[in-house]
């Protein structure tokens, strides 16, 4: 029972770390109906960047505001050469310009600052905490609780900038539709630009974490991966959704992983395992076919 | 007349320029190089080719193989098998019939290009990846996995652990974690094998690609409490491991990584997690052997080395770049003993060459490179030519090799060789050849 609980809490706090990432999506998702295909390059392209920097002889801290300043000029240029174009155009031509987006950056990034698989120290030791395991043989990593952490603070700031804030309520009227959000006076470059900056300071903080437990390089754009069945799961639109959604997919992939094989060993024979690739997302499909509009999505309903 | 006279100069011209272009021709020896640079093994592939083509440039500034010069051209494959597929294609047009080896470098490609270059007639090396069958010549004519195979690495590594334990596995717990790929897949016929006649128990992880989330393996390395945590990864999947073995409480000691989970760009971003960790090597890291430090000399001392990062001199994957270039050029210089000096070999006349390496200590001396590999003898029935290794360990800021060469187990994995090979040519409608005869 106790690797049971020690299995579900190191998922959860893996899970964490996978909304981290969702959060950019849902972000940009929210607040203009684009499902941004670029968020795992600007994970990766954060976390470069702060290293790159570093790799300069600057300090952590101001490498961190230099990069956030250059995710605020990726955002910036996306919308006035990327998006502006395209206002009022379907959702699907967004989705493809960002996929354009996404390979840009992706080979803008490695230009700029190399390619190298380069540490980031942020100070905090990725091992099991003394207390727990000596009281409960239980690992839980220092690390991870800090990333829970930092998760929730960001959670709960852009939950109240999203409901409390007039810019919050801005965006989400671009996001309900373009035109009528312009029909009524809401300056829709603006709120654009401001949307992709915090993706972008979002996938800082997401590619600093993960960049400092496995390094910064180029399979950060992977994060990516991670993130789409916690969407597809939480609901493409809810904050909170990501994180009760990561935190699922999070506990139900690692508990597959290490319950599953034996069971399907025993059934079929033969050697199961690394399953965790494709469990989350046969999880994530069940649920769409029983609410598609995901755990706390907003529920379509047009008329005819 | 002055229409005749244009025309005859025309005429001399145009014969000059095809004689200037047979002879340039004739000096040179074309590499198709599948390399690649970018995307997610991309800070890989930067050392492997970047000490490759260092060493093309080197032999070209010491006067080429008898008078023959290096010439490449890189088409970037992505580590993507199609993308590979397709630079092959581009660049068989390019080399014609005289081709030098093509390394993919990359399990895949190797794959994907196995009936090809055997129809084309361009000799594929597989040098410490790609199909290990093709060990077996009388089967695969064109396809050179040399140095040495994922079993034999497996058994050498088995034997060392051995060796560590007076002699005897017997009752111990040995944890086999592997990339779910044909890569992390092939040693595994050969570890049950080893487990069953040393008496070990063998307890399968896979890790799914790319392997950045261990999270649940490293927990049922904690429950299944190993002796040993044999590694197989690639890429971000390593980084990923030996934090994660931190997180668990593993001792790094324990766990051995595969020659392609043992360079430093594996631990380097790991940081302190990744100190005493060990793995296997079949060539040495160091600017002390001294082929590599006369590359630095003569290549970078003219300003024509290929890596923008200097540093990167000397690691391991530079080193195993470099030791690809020195198989590449001994089989060429092998095949012009035979076939004509300072002529241009054929694809055929290099697969020859490479099937009748003989790259022993007094050659390895010679070429400043003793230590620095294996020495390798080929043949017809066997195309790794060594299946030795080192065993290595990261004392924080470099490696240590800690061992002599190490045989694996050529008994017990090369029937199974033999046996896969037998398969594919009754699958394939292939008559082996007559190793005899193949001389």
């Amino acid at each position: 029972m106790q690797f049971f609980f020690e299995a579900l809490i190191g998922g959860l706090l893996s899970g964490v770390m996978y909304s981290l990432v969702a959060l950019g999506f849902v972000l940009i998702y929210k607040a203009s109906g684009v499902f941004n295909f670029a968020q795992g390059a600007m994970v990766y392209f954060a976390a470069l960047t702060v290293v790159g920097l570093m790799g300069h002889g600057m300090p952590l801290p101001v490498a961190i505001v230099l990069a956030f300043g250059a995710m605020v000029l990726l955002g910036l240029a996306t919308e006035r050469f990327v998006l502006r174009k395209l206002v009022g155009q379907p959702p699907i031509s967004l989705f493809m310009a960002t996929i354009g987006l996404a390979f840009f950056i992706e080979g803008l990034a490695p230009m700029l600052w190399g390619d190298a698989v380069r540490p980031i120290e942020l100070g905090i030791q990725d091992e099991p905490i003394p207390w727990l395991l000596e009281r409960f043989d239980i690992v839980v990593s220092r690390f991870d609780l800090v990333a829970s952490g930092i998760a929730a603070v960001l959670v709960a700031v852009l939950a109240i900038f999203f409901q409390k804030t007039r810019i919050g309520r801005a965006l989400r009227a671009v996001a309900d539709d373009h035109q009528a959000a312009l029909s009524i006076g809401i300056p829709l470059e603006r709120i654009w630009a401001i949307v992709w900056a915090v993706a972008g300071f979002v996938a800082l903080v997401a590619g600093l974490l993960w960049g400092s437990r496995n390094g910064v390089q180029f399979a950060l754009t992977f994060t990516a991966l991670k993130a789409l069945p916690v969407l597809v799961l939480g609901g493409f639109d809810s904050v909170a959704g990501a994180i009760v959604g990561g935190l699922i997919i999070g506990a139900s992939e690692k508990l597959a992983e290490i319950y599953l094989p034996p069971l399907m060993q025993a059934g079929f024979g033969g050697n199961f395992g690394g399953i965790e690739g494709w469990f989350p997302y046969v999880l994530a499909l069940l649920f769409l076919l029983v609410r598609p509009e995901g755990l706390f999505g907003e529920k379509h309903i047009d008329r005819v | 007349m002055k229409r005749i006279a244009l025309a005859v100069a025309a005429a001399a011209t145009m014969a000059l320029g095809s004689i200037g272009t047979a002879h340039a021709q004739a000096k040179e020896q074309f590499f198709p190089i599948l390399s690649y640079r970018v995307g997610p093994y991309g800070a890989n592939g930067q050392s492997l080719f970047g000490g490759m083509i260092d060493y093309l440039q080197y032999v070209n500034m010491k006067g080429g193989v008898n008078g023959v010069m290096m010439t490449w051209e890189e088409c970037e494959t992505e580590y993507n098998n199609a993308k590979g597929v397709e630079c092959y294609e581009r660049l068989k047009g390019k080399a014609g019939a005289n081709s030098a080896p093509v390394f993919p470098l990359s399990t895949g490609i190797s794959y994907a290009l196995i009936d090809k270059s055997a129809a084309d007639k361009i000799p594929l090396a597989m040098v410490g990846y790609g199909r290990t069958d093709a060990v077996d010549g009388s089967v695969f004519p064109f396809a050179f996995t040399m140095v040495g195979t994922y079993q034999m690495q497996a058994t050498a590594i088995v034997k060392y652990l051995k060796d560590q334990n007076k002699g005897s596995l017997a009752g111990k717990k040995i944890a086999y974690m592997y990339h779910d790929s044909a890569y992390g897949k092939e040693p595994i016929v050969a570890l049950e094998a080893e487990a069953r006649v040393n008496k070990f128990e063998l307890v399968q992880i896979p890790v799914a690609h790319p392997g950045n989330e261990q999270g649940a393996q490293w927990l049922k390395v904690r429950q299944e409490r190993p002796d040993y945590v044999i590694f197989w990864g690639w890429g971000v999947m390593n980084q990923t491991a030996l934090k994660a073995a931190q997180k668990v409480g593993f001792p790094r000691e324990k766990m051995i990584g595969s020659w392609w989970a043992g360079s430093e760009e594996d631990t380097v971003p790991a940081g302190e997690a990744a100190k005493g960790y060990m793995s296997a090597t079949w060539n040495v890291a160091g600017k002390d052997v001294p082929l590599v430090a006369d590359i630095e000399k003569v290549v970078y001392g003219a300003g024509k080395g290929n890596l923008s990062d200097k540093s990167k001199l000397g690691s391991i994957l530079y080193n195993r770049g470099v030791s690809y270039g020195i198989l590449a050029v001994e089989a060429i210089r092998k095949a012009q003993d035979k076939y004509g000096k300072g002529k241009t070999m054929t694809g055929e006349q290099i697969a020859w060459a490479l099937e009748n390496l003989d790259l022993n200590d007094a050659r390895l001396k010679a070429l400043g490179a003793t230590g620095l590999l294996p020495p390798i003898k080929t043949s017809c029935e066997d195309h790794e030519g060594s299946g030795k290794v080192k065993l290595q360990q990261w004392d924080g800021s470099k490696w240590v090799v800690k061992t002599d060469w190490i045989d694996g187990n050529r008994q017990l994995v090369h029937p199974l060789f033999k046996a896969s090979a037998a398969q594919f040519a009754k699958d394939k409608g292939i008559t082996p050849r007559d190793c005899k005869k193949a001389m």
